[in-house]
């Protein structure tokens, strides 16, 4: 380790930060892949996994990634839950890699809700 | 690295590796692994979580689901529910006391949610072993904004107006401290932080070093360069090893990114830590005795000077969780600090909350908060229904405060107006069953133990007192011992050199002013009302209760239980030792040992009449069924 100066402490909190902002359950959004066996069954993995490399390619550090388990409509799984700060939570149904991809170009990093693969806006609180 | 989405963090803290944390973690890894989310998933072990009482615990991130008392048979199914399914797991969840449903988030029970975060902002959030997690919190920030953007004198005016008082005991003003140091003459200067931590059942001071041993760190080069020191030490006790290692990590990696050392941030201060261990007796937490041990010297308190002075040198000595909190207060300033509280005392307090409370544990409160808050609301209450007593607070040196004055707000005044006071922030509740006598005795034994035998009015009073509350317990008491505990420790609090000599009688002169019937019970009556003082108690099996099962019979040791098949038992009064085996092992359906006190124990029936009939006993169930 180089000795640091006071600008460093910057890039120093910016790499950890990531890390540790899903520590404090605090971030810019929320996305909330529901992965009950239904889920996990119907591909919910694949679809944490495609945020994930998301997130880690438009090295993006203040959206948290959460799981949780079945949302209660297994038929429409694989699902998802998108929180933007101050707003209602977005239910999507039906994900696949690239509807998961756009929905977090769109709606988590655009803030335009994608009601297409929508299933109900604001019908429950995540969290 | 980055792609984890959920953390484990697992608590690390003395209290819960004693428990096999590390077991787990190992357990929780292997299983991880076992299921292929080893990328997914990361186990981070961090300081003390505070909440000791429910440990080995750890909280899943980002959605602060808190699990408790696991073991490692809990592991496999943990994560396959939980980490694989997402299915979180109500069995390892935190069960409230006198409720039915579990509370899963940490953020909802009540142990958490009460308090409020300075000196332990970083616990359970940071691996403290990595320097990058503390600055990724705003470490050493406050450093930096010391030393680009203010003077020496500016640092110590927030600080004065902070209104920040010593965390270790006395509560001195830490603004004030600091200005006479700065202006103080004698090169070099010092700063020393004070983790020697003596009181018997506090741990603050070790869980702030555990979980974020950079917080003081990063306080102590503030002050050193508001006084203008170059030269620090850590002087901790030996019986922290865990807290030790942390530190010397912490120093290491601040050494490194050249936080510490020559030219820090190339802003021309310089500045080092050195590590002074103690071996851990009370008497080194006293100032003068601190740097005695500093030198090399015995740990002897001294008449002490105006200031005290490190070989002959000025020093500032401030406490674990004073030091902790000064980068808050630089980084958000004086008016935020002195916003939190009552009107002399500022901010928060760590208290360690132990004794006969539900949740055991490390609370940060805001100054102000009431006993009853601190008791009920943080810490659960009672266990197992039982009558709040009292609590003895600031140690030692301190008092017991009893249940009509709950509603007290705990800061530095009111406490010592109660005749106690916040002392280190040791919290000891008591319940019904607690001699009120028998704590006197306890502290009292502590700190005659601890004397370090300089002053005679100490090192033989605190013997005195100790005698005479020892045959108050046994039975032994006289009329006129309650006026003498009463001018003998006024005497010794007068004639005594440091503050061991000066406070020990609070204990005693507390508990006979809020209890002093319990006392004379004791003297006149020669009954100890909590049924603790075996001196006068006697254990009693009831004739009409014994069911001649044998239990107790064959569990005591001192054979003084008479009896056999069918024949009612006896105890031998001239040969109990009154251990109680034979009260704890009565089955609680019969329930037929007692303890007496202040009364005669009944004759035994004479031998022939010793006979169980049982006959009768089943013919009586019989009509009932
Ligand atoms: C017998 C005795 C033991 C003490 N033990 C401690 C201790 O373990 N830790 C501590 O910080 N202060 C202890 N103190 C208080 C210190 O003398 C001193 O007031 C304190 O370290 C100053 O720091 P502060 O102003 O930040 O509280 C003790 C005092 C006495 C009289």
């Amino acid at each position: 380790m180089p000795k640091i100066k006071v600008e460093d402490l910057d890039k120093i909190s910016e790499e950890v930060r990531r890390i540790t902002l899903l520590r404090e359950g605090a971030g810019r959004a929320k996305i909330t892949v529901h992965m009950g066996t239904c889920g996990i069954a119907a591909g919910a993995r694949e679809i944490m996994n495609t945020l994930l490399v998301e997130i880690e390619q438009r090295n993006i550090k203040d959206i948290i990634l959460a799981t949780s388990g079945c949302a209660g409509l297994c038929s429409k799984e694989p699902m998802a839950t998108v929180e933007l700060k101050g707003e209602a939570p977005v239910k999507y149904i039906e994900l696949t890699p690239e509807k998961i991809r756009y929905i977090f170009s769109e709606h988590v990093l655009g803030g335009k809700i994608v009601g297409e693969y929508a299933l109900a806006i604001g019908s429950e609180r995540v969290g | 690295m980055e792609r984890y989405r959920t953390h484990l963090m697992l608590c690390a803290g003395t209290g819960c590796v004693s428990n096999k944390s590390f077991k787990i973690k190992e357990a929780l890894e292997e299983e991880i692994n076992k299921r292929g989310l080893q990328d997914e998933i990361l186990v981070v072990m961090t300081g003390c979580n505070g909440f000791c009482a429910v440990g080995p615990l750890m909280v899943v991130q980002p959605d602060g689901i808190f699990y408790q008392n696991l073991t490692v048979d809990d592991i496999p199914y943990l994560v396959e529910e939980h980490f694989l399914k997402g299915r979180p797991v109500p069995k390892l969840m935190y069960f409230p006391h006198e409720e039915k449903e579990v509370i899963p988030r940490m953020a909802d029970i009540g142990f958490f949610a009460r308090q409020t975060l300075i000196a332990l902002r970083n616990r359970g959030l940071i691996d403290p072993e990595r320097i990058e997690e503390y600055i990724a919190r705003d470490g050493y920030r406050a450093l930096a904004k010391a030393l680009t953007s203010m003077t020496p004198e500016e640092i110590i005016r927030i600080i004065k107006d902070s209104g920040l008082r010593g965390r270790g005991g006395a509560g001195f003003p830490t603004g004030r401290k600091w200005e006479s140091r700065r202006r103080q003459k004698g090169e070099p200067k010092y700063v020393v932080c004070n983790a020697d931590e003596g009181d018997p059942g506090a741990f603050m001071d070790r869980s702030i070093v555990e979980s974020d041993p950079h917080s003081v760190i990063e306080g102590m080069i503030i002050g050193a360069y508001a006084i203008g020191a170059n030269e620090g030490y850590v002087y901790i006790r030996n019986e922290y090893p865990l807290a030790v290692k942390r530190l010397k990590v912490a120093l290491g990696q601040a050494r490194e990114y050249g936080l510490l050392g020559e030219n820090i941030f190339d802003l021309g201060f310089n500045f080092d830590i050195k590590i002074k261990r103690g071996a851990g007796a009370f008497v080194c937490g006293e100032t003068t005795a601190l740097v005695a041990s500093i030198e090399g010297k015995p740990p002897e308190p001294r008449q002490r000077p105006p200031r005290t002075t490190l070989w002959g040198k000025p020093v500032v000595i401030n406490n674990v969780e004073t030091w902790a909190t000064v980068p808050v207060i630089i980084s958000r300033g004086a008016d935020w600090f002195a916003s939190i509280g009552t009107e002399k005392s500022k901010g928060t307090k760590v208290f360690s909350l132990v004794g006969k409370i539900n949740n055991t544990g490390l609370v940060e409160v805001p100054m102000g908060i009431t006993l009853r808050e601190i008791i009920y609301d943080i810490g659960g209450g009672i266990p197992n229904g039982k009558k709040f007593k009292a609590v003895q607070t600031g140690g030692p040196s301190g008092g017991c405060i009893p249940a009509d004055l709950m509603d007290l707000a705990v800061d530095y005044e009111r406490l010592t107006e109660a005749g106690s006071m916040m002392g280190s922030g040791g919290m000891i509740v008591l319940d019904e069953d607690t001699c009120i006598v028998d704590v006197a005795k306890y502290f009292l034994k502590f700190t005659n133990d601890e004397s370090c035998g300089r002053c005679t009015s100490c090192r033989e009073g605190s013997e005195a007192l100790l005698e005479v509350l020892d045959r108050i317990c046994n039975g032994e008491g006289e009329e006129g011992d309650i006026v003498f505990l009463e001018e003998l420790g006024e005497a010794i609090k007068d004639a005594s050199l440091c503050g061991l000599g000066q406070s020990l009688p609070n204990p005693v002169l507390s508990t006979v002013r809020y209890f002093k019937e319990e006392y004379e019970a004791h003297i006149k009556y020669k009954k100890c009302p909590a049924l603790v003082c075996k001196g006068l108690i006697s254990y009693y099996i009831d004739p009409s209760k014994c069911q001649a099962c044998l239990i107790c019979l064959r569990n005591c040791p001192a054979e003084a239980i008479t009896g056999g098949k069918n024949q009612l038992h006896v105890i031998d009064q001239s040969k109990c030792t009154k251990c109680g085996i034979c009260l704890d092992v009565c089955p609680t359906r019969f329930g037929a040992v007692t303890r007496l006190s202040g009364e005669p124990v009944p004759a035994p029936p004479p031998p022939e009449e010793r006979v169980l009939v049982r006959a009768k006993l089943s013919k009586e169930k019989g009509e009932i069924a």
